[in-house]
């Protein structure tokens, strides 16, 4: 086994590449960061965040109807354009694609390497965060953080608690090429190979804080190099439909860099880092992961050279008793139906075609709670669940967008129809009626003992 | 004599969500702005900006290093985005909502930030 301390390459940096920021990212994206990382030596890494709250349930879903899946869906378009240069470049992958069924993402990915005539890579399975079937529906209601949806359900899709860096690094000292996660804390994603590569000790807490931030930093694919950035005139990006994801360059001493392939689009400078690094923060002086408490408050970003910045003054707080855990129940259904009024007196057409349905739904589903938006005059920065007010709009595009959540899917087509009814009894020139019925799912937050946390390393194939 | 702009013209902000909660990074451009963002974007200006989402409770948190100030506003996403009926149910639009508030900028003070203004650091 290779490490930098055997090597006495204690000064050796650790190079972290981003290849997808969440299931929907492109999948070109790795791409070049791969050609940048096989173009340096040492320790690199490519990290994939795939798992939102509700794709896990999403994925535990898919494992009940078919115990052969239940892995991250993006898993062979994210992975298959860059698996063959990743093995032979030496380029280690770390990726929570493995959902809710982490041995099958581990499968797929040995065929997906075959099917390429690639040789068979040694594949390291984390495992140990699911809570299903060990805490009651009960038992994880009473940790309940923040709200009470889990306090009238008897049936849960999905509980997972969050792992940290730990397995990851152990799977990773096994000399695994790639480590297939379910539910892991996104920044655990870049701390398992820190920890793997620096054997920084379980307590020390400033350099697990620094890596807890590299994987911050990095856990949103483009979110720190100009993605999600850009606002014409104000905030220009260059090169944003060719976006580089961002490689973290990161030293012993915890000390971040981070850069992207040179010609890439985008841009890495003091702003595009601090709006990630604030991404999703609470209390900056306690970010909670499972290895560390993470305070940003002294933490300053510095412009060092084109596209890299320097980001150092992280500090690290003794790890939380508890452990974060996203449990996902039925949420029922949620209907939305579309219709669009536009051109002359659009807008006092749409205000009564609101109206209508308002009227008809009160008296045959009453209780149903109705949003009305209207697209193109108020909406996403509407009132909650109240009509728009459109007197006063001279918009003359609109599109009336009703929506409702129900377990009664009878009410929810009640209200689909009655848009669609709109074509011929509602206000005049109504138009281009779109309607949709998806399940929803809840999510609550609990935190849970640690000692329900149990993680477990396994090889691919070695245990039959 | 003083110069009202927008904060949008002198500011950054993304918005991020866990559940129910909102929170804000704002980021001054210049950080020459901090010390007037400091006092005039006050917790309670922000949430009367936000009243018509009924937020339970609006902190501020400072992060003079970074020119930077983090808002987490609770209760302001309808349910989060598991719940939510409306478009936005993670809250990304509101950084802009945000952005939308007026700011004196005292003389001596850059009266824009323009990504090719700004200072490097």
């Amino acid at each position: 086994m290779r490490d930098l301390r055997a090597d006495g390459l204690m000064k050796a940096k650790v190079f972290i590449g981003s290849a997808a920021g969440f299931a929907g990212d492109r999948s070109d994206a790795g791409v070049p960061v791969v050609e940048a990382l096989a173009a340096h030596s040492g320790p690199r890494f490519l990290m994939y965040e795939t798992l939102a709250e509700r794709t896990l349930a999403l994925c535990q879903l898919e494992r009940r109807k078919d115990p052969a899946r239940g892995y991250s869906p993006a898993l062979d378009r994210l992975l298959t354009p860059v698996l063959k240069q990743c093995l032979a470049a030496g380029i280690r992958i770390v990726g929570n694609f493995g959902a809710a069924n982490p041995p099958m993402a581990a499968r797929r990915i040995a065929e997906i390497a075959r099917s390429l005539g690639l040789p068979a890579p040694r594949i390291a399975i984390v495992e140990g965060d699911d809570l299903s079937g060990r805490l009651s529906a009960s038992e994880l209601a009473r940790r309940e953080t923040g709200g009470k949806i889990l306090a009238q359900v008897h049936d849960i899709i999905s509980a997972n608690l969050y792992l940290g860096a730990q397995p990851i690094a152990h799977a990773l000292d096994q000399d695994a090429d790639i480590v297939v996660t379910g539910r892991v804390a996104d920044s655990a994603l870049a701390l398992g190979p820190l920890l793997h590569a620096f054997h920084w000790r379980a307590d020390d807490w400033d350099r697990l804080a620094a890596g807890t931030l590299a994987g911050h930093l990095l856990e949103c694919g483009a979110q720190v190099t100009g993605g999600y950035f850009a606002d014409p005139g104000y905030k220009d990006v260059p090169g944003l439909a060719e976006v580089g994801y961002p490689i973290a360059e990161i030293a012993s001493d915890g000390d971040i860099v981070i850069t992207k392939p040179s010609g890439s689009g985008g841009v890495i400078d003091r702003l595009t880092v601090i709006e990630q690094l604030l991404y999703e923060i609470h209390d900056p002086a306690a970010y909670l992961a499972p290895d560390v408490v993470l305070d940003l408050t002294d933490v300053e970003v510095s412009e060092i050279g084109k596209d890299r910045v320097r980001v150092t003054g992280a500090c690290g707080k003794p790890a939380p008793e508890m452990l974060k855990a996203t449990v996902c129940v039925e949420g029922g259904l949620l209907g939305e139906a579309e219709i669009s009024y536009a051109g002359i007196n659009a807008a006092a057409r749409a205000a009564l075609a609101a109206e209508v349905i308002r009227e008809r739904m009160r008296r045959r589903a009453p209780g149903l709670l109705i949003r009305v938006d209207a697209i193109g005059a108020v909406s996403v920065l509407g009132n909650s669940s109240v009509a728009p007010d459109l007197r006063a709009s001279e918009s003359e595009d609109i599109r009336l967008r009703f929506s409702a959540q129900s377990a009664d899917v009878a009410q929810i087509e009640m209200l689909l129809d009655e848009v669609e009814a709109l074509y011929c009894a509602g206000p005049a020139g109504g138009a281009g009626v779109r309607r949709r019925a998806t399940p929803r799912l809840a999510s609550a937050a609990c935190l849970v003992e640690r000692r329900y946390a149990e993680p477990r390393v396994t090889l691919f194939g070695a245990s039959g | 004599m003083k110069h009202t702009v927008r904060l949008h013209e002198i500011a950054n902000a993304r918005s991020g969500d866990k559940g129910d909660r909102l929170n804000i990074a704002l980021i001054c451009r210049d950080p020459a702005h901090y010390a007037a963002v400091a006092t005039q974007v006050t917790a309670e200006r922000v949430a009367a900006a936000f009243a018509a989402r009924k937020p339970t409770r609006v902190v501020r948190f400072d992060l003079p290093k970074l020119a930077a100030f983090n808002f987490v506003l609770d209760d302001v996403l309808e349910g989060g985005v598991n719940a939510s009926l409306g478009l936005d149910g993670h809250g990304k639009s509101l950084s802009f909502l945000l952005l939308d508030l007026a700011i004196d900028i005292a003389p001596g003070e850059p009266q824009s930030a323009r990504a090719g203004q700004k200072q490097s650091v």
